[in-house]
């Protein structure tokens, strides 16, 4: 693991932000020039995926799955994402509704196990009464 | 027993009216009630253990069948329990596991193997068997970090973002990991983070933060830039409390990768006593329904957990076994591969001996983060409740860890370090503010931050402009770039340089691994590149003495390098003076058979020292003794012992020259004897071996009690100032005059000094 991980360390030269900016050119000076933007800021779902192999080689295979559904996510816009959390909570959704999210999640953004994730959420709620009611 | 109630006045003891006015006596303690939850392990209506696996899923757990789970039995079967290792882990008797954990020849690989395929009810019948100190070695084996930290709680009654930002920076310079703040008012919460945010980061780089709020706005503030980790994502060990806590298990793992899709670090939260507080116990103990939390934590993919009972930790402690209880629930979660916060954050006790107990159990093993807040501010200024442990406690703490040898995670501080770091992080803040356009924090703020204890000492701001002014903040587009860019422009490039660094750490997201933290040096200047720990490059290797973490080399260093720490080398320097002219060494004493008192003094004696511990100048000390034989009639001769330093043997040698067989031991420190020959050299007439509180007027009474012993006439008692604490406060004088005098040892016999010196 010690040729691996940090992998700020180990993959200095392959390693991008989410806007694809390699994250050695994050620099004071680029910020200066006005170069930056809250995109090179962002991880991206390749350093996702990457430290979620990491985890789940070192014997953590739930963190690795969360960093899993991290990677897809990084797909979905701040302002969707607290939409769907919040479509999560108790009582929030019917059922139909959630299904629909998780649709989204595997249609729009490819997010498959996300979208597993929310399918098995919505027959738990369903089971024990955590669902909206339908109106 | 008669009740107290029913006692006669005259009956009541005064030492438990004594006892009733102590602190721990402030404490409500109250016995078992597990039906209302109230009992922290083993409840009668904890289920056994128990795990059955078909085709690969789990159809019974705990003595449940799969049809009569709930919601968290679901999540853990389905996302917790490493089905691969269940069946063996279950098969193991717990007791072995218990002896695993605490044998230094099973690796923790070994214990957490196995743990991962335990169900709660088993992990609580493993603890069953342990005592204190065998979770403690437990915990110092399964901690996930190799390197144990600390967390900080930074917030203020008034919210103010220049105050918030010393004290951040305060505590980033005395070594805390992580800073953690939250609100008052809520819609403060992105100015607290943005205060903390770039306190910290001029105390040093690479330090983490986070600002408690309401879910949906923590995750606002990170997508920000603003926080770079969230703790309060809370869990409990029931549907009904879980519930009411406004989520589920799905719904807190998909928060936790929403945070993670953002780079940003996710700790849980759980802790005993949550359930019963919240009326949703269902009759099981709080340690049963904490190993469900863990593993509902596990099973999200939480990389940590903050427990330790946390802010309920009044109720396990007000019942049997709370304490122990709080420790086995750390223990569980290292066990199973979680980070750990360990608690030690909210006020849990009045009296400073049972916080400090309680302390030791997660301070002498170590643990990932030892405080899941400790209060780097005042009391009343920490909006979490209170810090058990506070700014007030600094310099306890650090005592405590140089006592010990053992790293609590806080360095040492300089008041000159601390103000200057304090004046960076204030003016810092307030170019942010004037660069944004927020409302100005003026110099006479700043000035205020630099040397302030709580908010009592700031000025007030206008609360309705900044309130607008974090409203439109948020709004914006305006985030981490926006502030290092704008400490860039006023000049604080090193600052805006450390708020950059932590946004490429989060393109990396090495800080996701179990455990993270930065390490790097105090300071803004040189903080980079910064150095991820964690369970990955730093797994805790603990396999007994000589392995594992150990607070060594520079670290053991910087830790006990006290502010408060001098030199010893000069203590001696105020006892020596000129040596008084009026005292002469004649020759060799003789015996003699006069009606005399022999007044033998130490070999250091009016040479290489010539004051006593207490500052009296051993001329005066001698005149005043001889005043007080000359005071019964009788007169005195002086000798110095050589052979020995030790105020028996002085007055021992002293006795066997006295003509009346009486004499007067004197160190030169002061302390002094009346001897008497043909006892034993361990024993004497009279002792005084208060030297610190001995004054002139003791020396001539010790002079007159020896004449009087001389003459056969009974001695008056000498009043001696009782002083419990002189031996404390001056034991490393009192060992280095001693050694001073021992220095001066000569092989040679007593020699007879002369004293130039008259009654009065």
């Amino acid at each position: 693991m010690d040729d691996i991980y940090p992998l700020m360390e180990h993959a200095a030269d392959t390693l991008c932000a989410a806007s694809g900016r390699p994250a050695a050119a994050i620099t004071l000076e680029r910020l200066a020039a006005g170069e930056l933007t809250d995109a090179d800021l962002r991880i991206a779902a390749d350093a996702l995926r990457a430290q979620a192999a990491i985890a789940l080689a070192a014997g953590y295979p739930q963190l690795a799955a969360n960093l899993r559904r991290a990677a897809e996510l990084t797909a979905v816009p701040n302002a969707e994402l607290l939409r769907m959390y919040e479509t999560l909570r108790p009582g929030r959704a019917t059922h139909a509704e959630m299904l629909a999210l998780a649709a989204r999640l595997e249609e729009t953004y490819g997010a498959i196990e996300t979208g597993a994730f929310v399918r098995e959420a919505a027959a738990v709620y369903l089971s024990r009464g955590l669902t909206a009611p339908t109106p | 027993m008669k009740r107290e109630s029913e006692m006669s006045a005259e009956n009541k003891s005064r030492r438990f009216a004594v006892l009733a006015e102590r602190d721990i006596n402030k404490e409500t303690f109250v016995e078992p009630w597990p039906e209302a939850g109230l009992i922290v392990a083993d409840s009668p209506y904890d289920p056994r253990p128990s795990l059955r696996i078909e085709a690969g899923r789990v159809v019974e757990m705990d003595g449940k069948a799969r049809a009569d789970f709930d919601s968290l039995d679901l999540f853990i079967a389905d996302h917790a329990l490493d089905l691969s290792v269940a069946a063996e882990a279950m098969a193991t008797p717990s007791l072995q596991i218990a002896h695993m954990l605490t044998d230094i020849n099973v690796p923790q690989t070994a214990v957490r193997r196995l743990a991962c395929g335990c169900t709660p009810a088993k992990l609580v019948e493993i603890i069953r068997h342990m005592n204190v100190l065998e979770m403690m070695i437990g915990l110092a084996k399964m901690r996930v970090r190799r390197t144990p930290a600390n967390q900080a709680h930074v917030t203020n009654w008034k919210e103010h973002p220049a105050l918030l930002a010393a004290d951040a920076a305060e505590a980033a310079l005395r070594g805390f990991a992580e800073v953690e703040t939250t609100v008052r008012v809520a819609r403060n919460a992105p100015f607290n983070a943005l205060a903390v945010l770039v306190g910290t980061q001029t105390g040093r780089g690479g330090v983490l933060t986070q600002c408690a709020v309401e879910e949906s706005l923590g995750l606002r503030l990170a997508m920000k830039g603003l926080t770079t980790y969230a703790e309060t994502l809370s869990v409990y060990g029931t549907e009904r409390a879980f519930v009411d806590g406004d989520d589920t298990p799905w719904s807190k793992a998909f928060l936790a990768a929403a945070y993670a899709s953002r780079g940003v670090k996710v700790r849980f939260t759980s802790g005993t006593g949550s359930e019963a507080l919240m009326g949703h116990a269902e009759r099981c103990s709080m340690l049963y329904l904490e190993a469900r939390c863990l593993l509902v934590t596990k099973g999200a993919g939480s990389q940590g957990v903050q427990n330790g009972s946390i802010s309920c930790i009044a109720l396990p402690e007000s019942l049997p076994g709370g304490v122990r209880a709080v420790l086995a629930e750390n223990l569980l979660a290292s066990m199973i591969g979680l980070e750990c916060a360990s608690g030690n954050d909210a006020l849990a006790s009045h009296s400073t001996m049972r916080k400090s107990a309680k302390l030791m159990l997660q301070f002498i093993p170590g643990t990932d983060f030892i405080c899941s807040g400790y209060s780097a501010v005042p009391k009343r200024d920490n909006l979490f409740g209170g810090g058990n442990f506070d700014a007030e406690d600094f310099d306890d703490w650090n005592v405590l860890q140089r006592d010990m040898q053992v790293d609590g995670g806080v360095l040492p501080a300089t008041e000159e370090a601390v103000l200057a770091v304090r004046e960076r992080a204030a003016r810092a803040i307030q170019a942010v503010y004037a660069g944004l356009g927020l409302p100005p924090i003026t110099d006479a703020e700043v000035a205020a931050a630099i040397t302030a204890h709580s908010s009592d000492d700031m000025p007030d701001r206008d609360a309705v402009a900044d309130l607008a002014a974090a409203d439109r903040f948020l709004a914006s587009d305006a985030g981490m770039l926006t502030v290092a860019e704008a400490l860039r422009r006023a000049g604080f490039v090193d600052i805006a340089a450390n708020i950059l660094e932590m946004g490429r750490q989060r393109v990396a997201g090495d800080y996701l691994q179990p455990a993270a933290i930065f390490t790097s040096p105090a300071g803004a200047e040189g903080s980079r590149p910064l150095r991820v720990l964690s369970a990955i490059n730093d797994p805790n290797d603990y396999a007994g003495p000589g392995t594992g973490y150990r607070l060594e080399g520079t670290r053991w260093e910087a830790l006990q390098a006290i502010r408060q720490a001098q030199s010893p080398r000069h203590f001696v320097a105020p006892h020596v003076g000129p040596s008084s002219p009026r005292l002469v060494e004649l020759g060799l004493a003789r015996p003699s058979t006069r009606a005399e008192i022999i007044v033998a003094v130490g070999p250091a004696f009016n040479t290489a020292l010539t004051r006593t511990i207490a500052g009296l100048e051993h001329e005066a000390v001698l005149a005043a003794i001889l005043s007080g034989v000359a005071d019964e009639g009788l007169t005195a001769r002086i000798v110095k012992v050589y052979r020995s330093s030790d105020l028996a043997a002085i007055g021992y040698a002293g006795a066997e020259l006295s003509g009346s067989g009486i004499a007067i031991g004197l160190q030169s420190r002061g302390t002094a004897v009346i001897h008497k020959r043909g006892l034993a050299r361990l024993n004497n007439l009279e002792l005084f071996p208060q030297s610190p509180s001995l004054t002139l007027e003791t020396y001539r009474a010790i002079g007159r009690n020896a004449a009087r012993y001389a003459k056969g006439v009974p001695p008056a008692p000498v009043g001696v100032k009782i002083d419990n604490w002189a031996r404390l406060r001056l034991i490393v004088k009192t060992a280095l005059l001693h050694r001073r005098e021992t220095d001066e040892i000569a092989d040679k016999p007593p020699q007879e000094l002369w004293f130039d010196w008259e009654p009065d």
